[in-house]
C-alpha cells in the first residue's frame, strides 16, 4: 500500500532552509532530476520533450541545465527532489502529493492505440468488442495500483483477454514502457490502452501506421480519471522556484504546446468528465 | 574433492538413519552449522537455530543483574540506512553486513566479537546499472555461515561465498535481474550444504522463488517457484496438503485468470526454518501481484502460502495458503517457529506462524493441519479462521477496492506483524512478539505517477489502533492461546526479539530505546537510548573473556518506507499547521544510523545509570 506522504511543519521548514542554501550554491544552474531511459519524456541524450522543456526554462532563466538521472519509479521523488539532488522534476500530475506543483502546462488523456489497417475505430471504454479483442495495458503493481484502463476493464469483467506490460519493464532495454506500443505494431495485441504522450509519440514513429484515439465514456468509472493535468514539481515549500516556473509557463504556453505537438502528445483542453474534472 | 565426494555419499543416506536425532542435530556430517547451534557461545545463523527460536542458552545476564548492562564497544557499518541485519558470531568472530547504499553497498565486516577489532571487510562490486533502479528496499537481513564460509545475498541478486578467515571471495552466483525489479534482501539459510535464497520485488511483477545453491560451488541445485505449473512449483505425487482446496493439478495456474501467474508475485524475503528429523524446510510466500485485485480473480496460489519442502530436492510435501486472493498486501513471509507443544494431552510437533493478518497460527508441521489460529492483534478485516476448512473468513465490509472508501481497516497494510522476527523460550514456553498496532482508512483519491504514467490510487491513512499506541512487544502462550503480557510502544516495534536462558527478552524501539525485559512478566529491567532507532535483530553470544554479550544494529533509515509513514502523532495531527491525516512523526524521535552496539554486564553495583526510571 502506498502510504500517504504528508509532512510536518518542522520538516518543511528544514527543507525550505536547505532549498535556499541549495539555490545559492547552485547559482546559474537549473538542477533537474529525470529518468535517463524514458522517452518521450526524457533520456540521457536529452532527447525527450521534458529535456527540451528544461532547456527552454534554463534559457529563459539564463541558466545551464544540470541533470541527476534516476529511474522514475517508486522512490524517485525521495531519492531526487527530497534528497536535494535537484530542484525540479519536469513532469508530475497537478496536485501531486509528494511535491509542490506548478500550474499545469498540459493536459493529456489515456488513449487507445490500434493499427490503422485493422480499422477498429475504438474510442469508447464501453465498446462491446473490448470483451474479445486482445488488449494491452501497463502494469504498475505498487500497492495494487494500476493505470485507469486496467482498473476499469477489470470492473467490467474484462480479464482474460487483457495482457499486462510492466511499466518498469527490463531497464536494460531502451524506453521499457514502449513495449506496449510495439506489441500493437507487431500484432501481439489488437489494442493498447496507454497514457497519451507515450502512445502518441511511439505511434508517430511506428513503421506500421497506428491510430491514436482518446478514451471516452469513462464517467461511470469515477473516481478513476482518464485525463490528467501535468505540471512541474519542486520541493515542498520552494515557492520561489515554483513562482518563477509559473511565470515561465504563463509566458510560453504556445511554445510549450508546439513542443508537445511535435512529440505527438495528444492534448485535451478541458476536463471531459463531470465528476473527475475539477482540476 | 574428497569433501565433495563425501557430500554426495552422505546426502544419499536415507533420512531414516537420522530419525533418532533431535531437532538441532546435524543433518549430515559435512555441515558444522548444526553443531555450532548447540554451542550457546555462538550465534551461527540469523535466527540462531534451524527452529528459528532466537533463544540463547546463556544465562549470565538475568533479571536481577540486567540493570548493570553497559556498552562494551561499538562499530559503524558506514551507511545510515535501515539496519535490519542480524550479526553472526562464529568461533569468536562477528560478521555483520551493511545495507545496499553508499560507496560500498552490502559491505561485510568481520570483527573480533570480544574486542570489536576489525579483522577484514569485503565489498561486493554492484552492477553499475543497479544505481537508481533498486528503489525500495535497501535493507539486508543478515548473512549465513557454514563450513568456514560466509554467505552474502546482495540486493542486486547475487549470492556470494566468502572465506570466513580472510574475506576472500570464493564464488558468486547471479540469481535474478535487478533491471526487471528483482532484488534479494533476506538472510540466506544453509541446510545440508545448500544455501537457500529467496527473491523480493513482487510488487513489480516479479515471480517469486526459492533457490538452493551448492555451498561449495554456487551451482544451482533447485529452484521452486511460487506460481505456475506443478513442475515449476516442484509439486509431485508426494505432495500431500492437508486441505482439499489445495489438492489438484497445476493450481498455481488454475487459480489465476489467463496467464496472470507469470508475474504473480509470491516472493520470499523472510525466514526459512528446518526440521532435520522430518527433513523439511518451512517458509511463507509473499502477496500476489502486480495486477489489481479485480484482475486476478481466484485464490492466486501459491501466494501467501506456507510451504514444507524437502531440502534435498526442493519438492513440496505440503502447503497451506493463509490469505486466498489477498486484498491487503499481507505477505506471509513471517517466520515459522518450530516447537513441540503439549496440546490436549498430546505432544504435537508444531510450527508457530505469527501471521501478518493478525492471527497466530499453530500448525502440525508434519501435515500442514491448522491446530489453532487466534487473533493476537485487533482484527476486523477478517472474521476468523475456519478450522474445519482451514480457510480464513473475509469481512466483505472491509474490502479495500480502488474507487471505494473504506474506513477503519485493522490491521493496516503492514499487517499486525511484518518481517520482524519473534523469539521462543523453551523455559517460559512463550513466544515473544514484536509487532505493530495500526489501522487504516482507504480512500480513492491520491494521484500517483510512475515512469510517466499517472493514475488515481488509494490514499491510505494509517493511525494507531485501539488504545492509541502504534506498537507492542508481547508474550504469547500458544497452548493457552492467549496473550500473557504486553508492553505498549508509541511507534511500531520493528526490531526482532531475543530471549535468553536468564529469562530476559530484548527488543529495540524506533524511538531509539534498546530494552531488556523480564521474560516472565514483561517488567522492564534496563534500557539504553541509542543514536538511532532500532529495526535490527538482537543476538547474544559468549566472548573469549567468558562474558555474555548482547549485540544489535541501530539505524532506523528507510524513512519513507511504510513504517516511517505509518505514524500519526496526535499533537502533530491536531496542531494548527495545516497538515491533516497521517503524519510522519518519526523525525521527532530519530535520524538514520549505522551503529553496531555491543553490551555486557558491568561490575557489581557499578553504573546503574541506565536503569529505567521507576
Amino acid at each position: 500500500m502506498r502510504p500517504r506522504n504528508s509532512r510536518t511543519a518542522i520538516i518543511a521548514g528544514v527543507v525550505l532552509a536547505l532549498a535556499t542554501t541549495a539555490a545559492a550554491a547552485s547559482d546559474g544552474q537549473l538542477r533537474v532530476c529525470a529518468d535517463p531511459n524514458n522517452l518521450p519524456f526524457s533520456n540521457s541524450a536529452e532527447a525527450g520533450f521534458e529535456n527540451k522543456l528544461a532547456a527552454m526554462v534554463a534559457a529563459h532563466f539564463g541558466e545551464q541545465v544540470s541533470y541527476t538521472w534516476w529511474a522514475q519509479r517508486r522512490g524517485f521523488i525521495r531519492n531526487t527532489l527530497k534528497a536535494d539532488k535537484c530542484d525540479v522534476v519536469m513532469g508530475v500530475p497537478a496536485g501531486y502529493d509528494l511535491a509542490e506543483t506548478t500550474r499545469p502546462y498540459y493536459r493529456s488523456t489515456y488513449v487507445f492505440v490500434t493499427r490503422q489497417d485493422r480499422q477498429l475505430d475504438l474510442s469508447s471504454l464501453l465498446d462491446p468488442r473490448l470483451h474479445s479483442l486482445r488488449i494491452g495495458v501497463h502494469l504498475i503493481g505498487d500497492d495494487g495500483n494500476n493505470p485507469p484502463p486496467a482498473q476499469a476493464l477489470g470492473e467490467q469483467g474484462i480479464v482474460d483477454n487483457l495482457r499486462g506490460y510492466s511499466i518498469y519493464g527490463d531497464y536494460r532495454e531502451a524506453n521499457p514502457p514502449a513495449r506496449l506500443i510495439e506489441a500493437v505494431e507487431n500484432g501481439e495485441i489488437d489494442v493498447a490502452a496507454a497514457w497519451g504522450p507515450l502512445g502518441g509519440y511511439f505511434a508517430q514513429r511506428s513503421p506500421a501506421p497506428l491510430t491514436v484515439t482518446p478514451i471516452r465514456d469513462t464517467e461511470r468509472f469515477a473516481p478513476q480519471q482518464f485525463q490528467f493535468a501535468i505540471a512541474m514539481g519542486v520541493r515542498k515549500g520552494d515557492h520561489a522556484l515554483r513562482d518563477r516556473l509559473n511565470a515561465f509557463i504563463d509566458e510560453h504556453r504556445s511554445e510549450i504546446n508546439a513542443l508537445l505537438r511535435s512529440y505527438g502528445v495528444p492534448l485535451v483542453e478541458l476536463p471531459v468528465t463531470a465528476s473527475g474534472g475539477q482540476q | 574433492m574428497l569433501v565433495r565426494g563425501l557430500t554426495r555419499l552422505l546426502t544419499g543416506i536415507p533420512a531414516v538413519l537420522c530419525a533418532c536425532c533431535c531437532l538441532m542435530s546435524p543433518a549430515s556430517a559435512q555441515s558444522d552449522l548444526a553443531d555450532r547451534m548447540k554451542d550457546p557461545g555462538q550465534w551461527p545463523m540469523a535466527a540462531r537455530d534451524y527452529a528459528n527460536t532466537r533463544y540463547s542458552e546463556l544465562d549470565q545476564i538475568n533479571a536481577s543483574n540486567a540493570s548493570r548492562l553497559q556498552l562494551a564497544w561499538t562499530f559503524s557499518v558506514g551507511v545510515d540506512r535501515g539496519q535490519e541485519a542480524a550479526p553472526l558470531v562464529v568461533d569468536g568472530t562477528m560478521y555483520v553486513v551493511s545495507p545496499y547504499a553508499g560507496p560500498y553497498p552490502n559491505r561485510v565486516f568481520a570483527l573480533d566479537a570480544t574486542t570489536g577489532e576489525l579483522k577484514w571487510s569485503y565489498a561486493p562490486k554492484p552492477e553499475p546499472a543497479a544505481a537508481g533502479v533498486a528503489c525500495c528496499d535497501v535493507v539486508n537481513r543478515g548473512l549465513a555461515f557454514d563450513n568456514g564460509k560466509v554467505f552474502l545475498n546482495t540486493l542486486d541478486d547475487h549470492t556470494v561465498a566468502l572465506d570466513a578467515r580472510t574475506g576472500k571471495e570464493l564464488w558468486h552466483t547471479k540469481l535474478g535481474e535487478i533491471n526487471k525489479g528483482e532484488t534479494i534482501t533476506m538472510a540466506p539459510v544453509v541446510v545440508k550444504g545448500k544455501v537457500l535464497v529467496g527473491n523480493s520485488g513482487g510488487e513489480l511483477g516479479v515471480r517469486g522463488w526459492v533457490t538452493a545453491l551448492d555451498e561449495n560451488t554456487g551451482a544451482i541445485a533447485w529452484r521452486a517457484y511460487a506460481t505456475g505449473p506443478d513442475k515449476d512449483v516442484l509439486i509431485g505425487d508426494d505432495f500431500k496438503p492437508f486441505y482439499d482446496n489445495l489438492k489438484g493439478q497445476d493450481l498455481g495456474v488454475k487459480t489465476w485468470p489467463a496467464d496472470r501467474w507469470q508475474v504473480g508475485g509470491g516472493t520470499m524475503w523472510g525466514w526459512i526454518s528446518y526440521d532435520a528429523e522430518l527433513n523439511l524446510i518451512y517458509y511463507g510466500t509473499a502477496n500476489p501481484s502486480p495486477w489489481n485485485a479485480n484482475q486476478r480473480s481466484g485464490d492466486n496460489l501459491w501466494s501467501t502460502t506456507i510451504f514444507a519442502r524437502d531440502p534435498d530436492t526442493g519438492r513440496a510435501k505440503w502447503a497451506y495458503q493463509i490469505n486466498p486472493h489477498d486484498l491487503f498486501d499481507h505477505d506471509e513471509i513471517n517466520e515459522n517457529v518450530l516447537v513441540d507443544l503439549e496440546i490436549n494431552g498430546q505432544t504435537r510437533k508444531v510450527l508457530i506462524h505469527p501471521g501478518r493478518n493478525g492471527y497466530m497460527y499453530v500448525m502440525d508441521r508434519a501435515t500442514g493441519e491448522v491446530i489453532s489460529a487466534d487473533a493476537y492483534e485487533f482484527v476486523n478485516s477478517y472474521k476468523g479462521v475456519d478450522l474445519k476448512t482451514g480457510k480464513i473468513i473475509p469481512n466483505e465490509e472491509k474490502t479495500p477496492l480502488v474507487g471505494k472508501t473504506v474506513e477503519n481497516i485493522c490491521p493496516a497494510a503492514p499487517g499486525a506483524k511484518d518481517w520482524q522476527p519473534t523469539a521462543w523460550s523453551p523455559r517460559t514456553k512463550l513466544l515473544y512478539v514484536p509487532h505493530q498496532h495500526l489501522c487504516m482508512n482507504f480512500k480513492a483519491s491520491q494521484v500517483g505517477y510512475i515512469a510517466g504514467t499517472p493514475y488515481v490510487g488509494a490514499d491510505v491513512d494509517m493511525y494507531a489502533g485501539p488504545g492509541g499506541h502504534r506498537g507492542e512487544f508481547m508474550a504469547w502462550d500458544p497452548v493457552a492461546r492467549k496473550k500473557v503480557w504486553e508492553i505498549h510502544e508509541k511507534l511500531p516495534v520493528w526490531s526482532g526479539a531475543l530471549v535468553t536462558a536468564g529469562d530476559v527478552a530484548f527488543y529495540g524501539t524506533m524511538d531509539r530505546m534498546f530494552k531488556a525485559v523480564d521474560a516472565k512478566d514483561g517488567h522492564v529491567l534496563w534500557q539504553f537510548r541509542a543514536g538511532s532507532g532500532f529495526i535490527g535483530q538482537p543476538i547474544s553470544y559468549r566472548g573469549s573473556d567468558g562474558q555474555q554479550y548482547i549485540a544489535i544494529l541501530s539505524g532506523v533509515g528507510g524513512w519513507p518506507g511504510v513504517v516511517a509513514n505509518a505514524e500519526v502523532d496526535q499533537r502533530v495531527r491536531n496542531a494548527a499547521l495545516g497538515f491533516t491525516g497521517a503524519t510522519q512523526d518519526l523525525p521527532f524521535y530519530t535520524a538514520g544510523g549505522s551503529e553496531l552496539l555491543v553490551f555486557k554486564l558491568g561490575a557489581n553495583g557499578e553504573d546503574s545509570s541506565h536503569a529505567p526510571a521507576k
